[in-house]
């Protein structure tokens, strides 16, 4: 009976594992996205998942939209957004040093969440549970509607998203951007409409994701993007970033390390140990577990 | 250059600024008014509790006023937010006492914001009342009491007390599971005070885990718990993570009694959790909205009536009555002398307030009684009040 | 050598005077202590500017974990007085040597990693330094260590703050400092040219590491607690807000961002958000208009004798 419990422990948290990294692979998607086209880590992005939560929620409250019509809406709403700042904060600053891009990134960041703050006020708020509150119960194995929701949905969006990069001409045109863009224009390719369209997809994900999480855990408040938005960035670096199966593996791998350290350790290591992760592999594999190391030349 | 002169004149700016605002707290003490200092969490992670702390302070001196004052003067006060940051709080009270000269100061409503701040009421001989703040350290340190710290709440010791005798006694349980907020003095000092009493009645604890504040996932540690079939879950944290916590153990299927303390007092926590995850859960609170004693019942009238109809949490009614205190000590001073006041303060006896009569202790407590309150259907009921022994 | 000396003389004289106007003022009270208090916090963020500076404006290495270091300062600092009951000159000299040396264990493995993986990895050592201080009880765990004395006074915090200023100003004009600066503009040409980049890397955030350490120890002394709550991410943007103000590579900038953004923040101390909500534009602004920030990359004095002596470079 005892070893029964430790390996259903040990099933349970895989799933709970996967779940979590589900979420995690959904915001560092659009990370990875940004990242591989025009090399800025965008630390505004947990920030669009932080508006893209709230616009859901107030679609959801204020106007009554059934939720996949109110996570639409966010999704174009913060598509818009994303597409601004990048024209406001970062375009600018496309031939400075890379410091200034990522110092104007950190600005954005803040200007989102105090912003959200001083608006919204700080208290969260509740978000009802519109993906249902289905539960399954597989021989002991507790599982969710909500989860698989998730899951289902990050993986459909992978799949998307990398049939768009492979297969159409749009794609070939963004990877011919984070190529080289001077040779890309060249080619009759407009690097600023490309780099746009990118900002755009990957603010959509991210707003679907602060959807999703807001349904899934019922409460938002304007600083619930920092945590994800630093996770989400270790697990598309873990992956190798710039690659999207890459952000989906390095999503899932985080979420079961993160459940196992909660479940056999502590959970208060659970940070701890996912930025470990980050250093480490920073340190030991910068390309990630996917990726090809690309030399740098003068 | 141009940009010497820019540099100079922001430099310039940002001095006469601050110099002005500075100027602005420096002007003579109104002696028509007696300026009561606020240092409150009005943003960051305690929030709730400091804003409604704000909410029933100023209901109770919109009262007082009405009636005319203290000793014939209006009471006025001045309200400092410290953002729920122990730094900001040694900040606010420095700024309250040295610029706007008050005579005592309330607040803040967390214990780590207290202990920041006593070293500078001490230093300035000027009373602290701490209203819900319940670590027993605020009034005593190492043994010794702290002779300008108050407070107008039970002390966590008489909490966890309470609590372990409802696990023990009411719940009837052999063994229970821990799940505290290691972020908080708070949920770890009630978590201690449990984990004693429990073991000197031979109830073992299975389990032992932690969380920070901010957190979202349980999903890991909850399962954890599970695993090893606890009778009861208990999660002396705030409501914000207890909340996620009943709802995520409910679906994981941990279906034993879920017990808390006063910290789950708030409108969040049935909101997030949902109705039905709330069935067979308790916690100890300071006072019910639902008391059917006349005085809690005119109070939550008022207030209501004050503030559009928000019903009043325990951090507005504790807030209220400590005001109460506070003015009542104010009067039996005859004056807004600080040390005046301080002895006043020590020497409370039998005071009717709203929620009953209030004695100060030696350790500067007042005996304060407790009552569980029990979630059915989402709503609260009292299920039994205890009296301080 | 007689000219520099005479300078220096000088310039501490006028130090000394500062001193004096400053410290009576405080000990007659014609300085309120809301004054003094910020006065001592600006003393404190030079320290931390200044050494920030060295990191990330002089050697060009974008360092995002400063709080980490100060933590680390201000913990170990305040073991030794709390727990130790040593005095405040022991607790200095511990807690610089100890943020340093994690300076040295943080600056060496990260030293292949670039822009903004260096960012990112130097945050997420900062925040290692958090958590992991935040989970251990015997210095206060997430309750902070409480109980500390107040032995910052205004002579320790200006002192310090003159002797971190000199030594990384001389530190900056010495051959090593120009090897740093080599390293910034472009370093695979500075290791064509035979600078050990890995030596100056390392030193850099050494160094930078050993001055929050130290502001960690005065920071802890003059407000009785240590609390994980102090050193987060956002104190080590606080820091970058004002290096970037003041100037990547300006001692002098660092000195008057620290001056005119602590009295910013104590202005704005009544609203939060708003205060957060101005850095954010500040750093937006000043990157795109004016990247060099107020003062740039020169120094204060050189512009002034610049301009006494005609514009010759």
């Amino acid at each position: 009976m005892e070893s029964n419990s430790i390996v259903m422990q040990i099933v349970q948290q895989c799933v709970n594992g996967i779940m979590l990294g589900s979420i995690y692979a959904l915001l560092a998607l659009g990370y990875t996205m940004v990242y591989g086209i025009i090399r800025l880590i965008n630390f505004a992005h947990g920030d669009i998942f932080m508006v893209g939560a709230y616009v859901c929620f107030f679609a959801i409250t204020t106007f009554h939209l059934p939720f996949f019509a109110a996570l639409i809406v966010a999704m174009i709403l913060s598509a818009a957004l994303g597409v601004l700042i990048e024209k406001i904060a970062y375009k600018p600053l496309r031939n400075a040093p890379r410091i200034a891009v990522l110092i104007s990134a950190i600005g954005v960041s803040l200007l989102l969440e105090y912003g959200g703050v001083a608006l919204l006020t700080a208290q969260p708020r509740f978000f009802p549970p519109a993906l249902g509150e289905v539960i399954f119960d597989i021989g002991g194995i507790i599982i969710n509607g909500p989860q698989i929701i998730i899951l289902a949905v990050s993986v459909v969006l992978m799949i998307a998203l990398t049939y768009v990069i492979k297969f159409t001409t749009v794609g070939k045109a963004m990877r011919a951007v984070s190529f080289d863009a001077e040779a890309a224009s060249l080619m009759g390719i407009n690097p600023n409409r490309i780099i746009s369209a990118t900002f755009a997809i990957g603010s959509a994900l991210a707003a679907a994701a602060g959807g999703l999480i807001g349904a899934y855990y019922n409460s938002i408040d304007p600083l619930m993007g920092v945590m994800p938005g630093i996770k989400a960035f270790v697990a598309a670096v873990l992956g190798g970033i710039g690659i999207m199966p890459g952000a989906m593996l390095g999503g899932v791998i985080l979420g079961v390390v993160e459940s196992f350290v909660s479940g056999f350790w502590s959970s208060t290591y659970r940070d701890v140990v996912a930025f470990a992760i980050l250093i480490i592999i920073l340190i030991v594999k910068p390309a990630g577990l996917l990726g090809k190391y690309r030399g740098e030349k003068v | 250059m141009k940009s010497k002169k820019l540099i100079c004149l922001v430099a310039v700016v940002a001095m006469l600024t601050s110099l002005l605002s500075g100027c602005g707290q420096q002007s003579a003490n109104d002696s028509n008014v007696i300026k009561i200092g606020v240092n409150m969490e009005m943003t960051g992670g305690a929030a709730t509790y400091g804003t409604a702390a704000v909410d029933g302070l100023k209901l109770a001196v919109k009262e007082v006023n009405a009636k005319g004052g203290i000793n014939g003067k209006k009471v006025e006060l001045v309200i400092v937010d410290n953002k729920s940051d122990a730094a900001e709080s040694t900040n606010a009270i420095t700024k309250l006492i040295t610029d706007d000269k008050v005579c005592a100061v309330f607040g803040p409503a967390t214990t780590s914001a207290v202990l920041a701040e006593i070293q500078v009421s001490e230093d300035n001989k000027v009373p602290i009342l701490a209203p819900l703040a319940t670590g027993a350290i605020v009034t005593v340190d190492k043994g010794a009491v702290r002779p300008f710290a108050f407070r107008a709440c039970f002390i966590d010791p008489f909490q966890g007390k309470v609590l372990a005798e409802f696990l023990k006694k009411d719940l009837a349980v052999k063994n229970v599971a821990m799940l505290v907020d290691n972020s908080s003095d708070y949920s770890k000092g009630i978590a201690a005070v449990i984990t004693e009493d429990l073991a000197k009645s031979g109830v073992t604890v299975v389990a032992n885990e932690a969380y920070l504040q901010k957190d979202q996932d349980f999903k890991a540690t909850l399962t954890k718990i599970k695993a090893k079939n606890p009778q009861a879950l208990v999660v002396p944290g705030y409501a914000e993570e207890a909340a996620k916590i009943v709802k995520q153990a409910r679906e994981l299927g941990i279906t034993c009694p879920i017990v808390g303390a006063d910290g789950w007092d708030s409108p969040i926590l049935v909101e997030v959790a949902g109705a039905k995850n709330m069935n067979n859960t308790y916690f100890t609170n300071h006072y019910s909205s639902q008391d059917p004693d006349p005085a809690v019942r005119k109070f939550v009238e008022d207030f209501k009536a004050e503030y559009n109809g928000k019903e009043p949490s325990f951090a507005a009614a504790i807030s209220y009555d400590g005001a109460y205190l506070l003015f009542d000590a104010i009067k039996r001073a005859g004056s807004a002398d600080p040390e005046k006041i301080t002895a006043a303060l020590a020497n409370t006896k039998d005071l009717q307030l709203m929620m009953g009569k209030l004695s100060m202790d030696a350790n500067h407590n007042p005996l304060k009684s407790a009552v569980i309150i029990e979630y059915k259907d989402g709503k609260q009921s009292m299920k039994t009040k205890i009296q301080p022994n | 050598m007689n000219k520099m000396l005479k300078r220096d003389m000088f310039v501490l004289g006028i130090c000394a005077v500062l001193f004096a106007l400053f410290q009576l003022g405080f000990t007659f009270k014609i300085i309120g202590s809301f004054w003094q208090l910020n006065i001592i916090l600006v003393c404190i963020n030079i320290i931390l500017a200044v050494s920030l500076n060295l990191i990330n404006g002089y050697t060009g290495q974008f360092s995002l974990g400063h709080a980490g270091f100060m933590a680390i300062g201000a913990y170990v600092g305040a073991i030794c007085t709390v727990k130790l009951a040593l005095p405040l000159v022991v607790a200095l000299i511990a807690g610089a040597l100890f943020a340093g040396f994690v300076g040295l264990l943080i600056g060496l493995p990260t030293l292949r990693l670039k822009g903004d993986y260096l960012a990112i990895a130097t945050l997420g050592f900062g925040e290692i330094i958090r958590l992991t201080v935040l989970n251990i009880p015997y210095i206060g765990g997430a309750s902070g260590l409480t109980g500390i004395p107040r032995l910052t006074t205004f002579a320790w915090v200006f002192w310090l703050m003159i002797l971190t200023v000199f030594i990384i100003k001389n530190l900056i004009n010495s051959s090593a400092g120009r090897a740093c600066i080599a390293v910034r503009e472009n370093e695979i040409a500075a290791e064509a040219m035979g600078v050990n980049t890995t030596k100056y890397k390392v030193m850099a955030f050494t160094v930078g590491a050993v001055f929050a350490g130290i502001a960690g120890v005065l920071f802890a002394h003059y407000f009785y607690l240590v609390h994980p709550s102090s050193f987060t991410f956002m104190k080590s943007i606080d820091i970058l807000t004002i290096v970037v103000l003041g100037g990547l590579g300006s001692m002098a900038g660092s000195i008057i961002g620290a001056i005119v953004l602590t009295f910013v923040s104590a202005v704005l101390a009544s609203y939060a958000e708003w205060r957060m909500i101005i850095y954010a534009v500040l750093l937006i602004v000043v990157m795109i208009f004016r990247p060099q920030g107020l003062l740039g990359d020169k120094d204060l004095t050189e512009r002034i004798l610049n301009r006494l002596k005609g514009g010759k470079r």
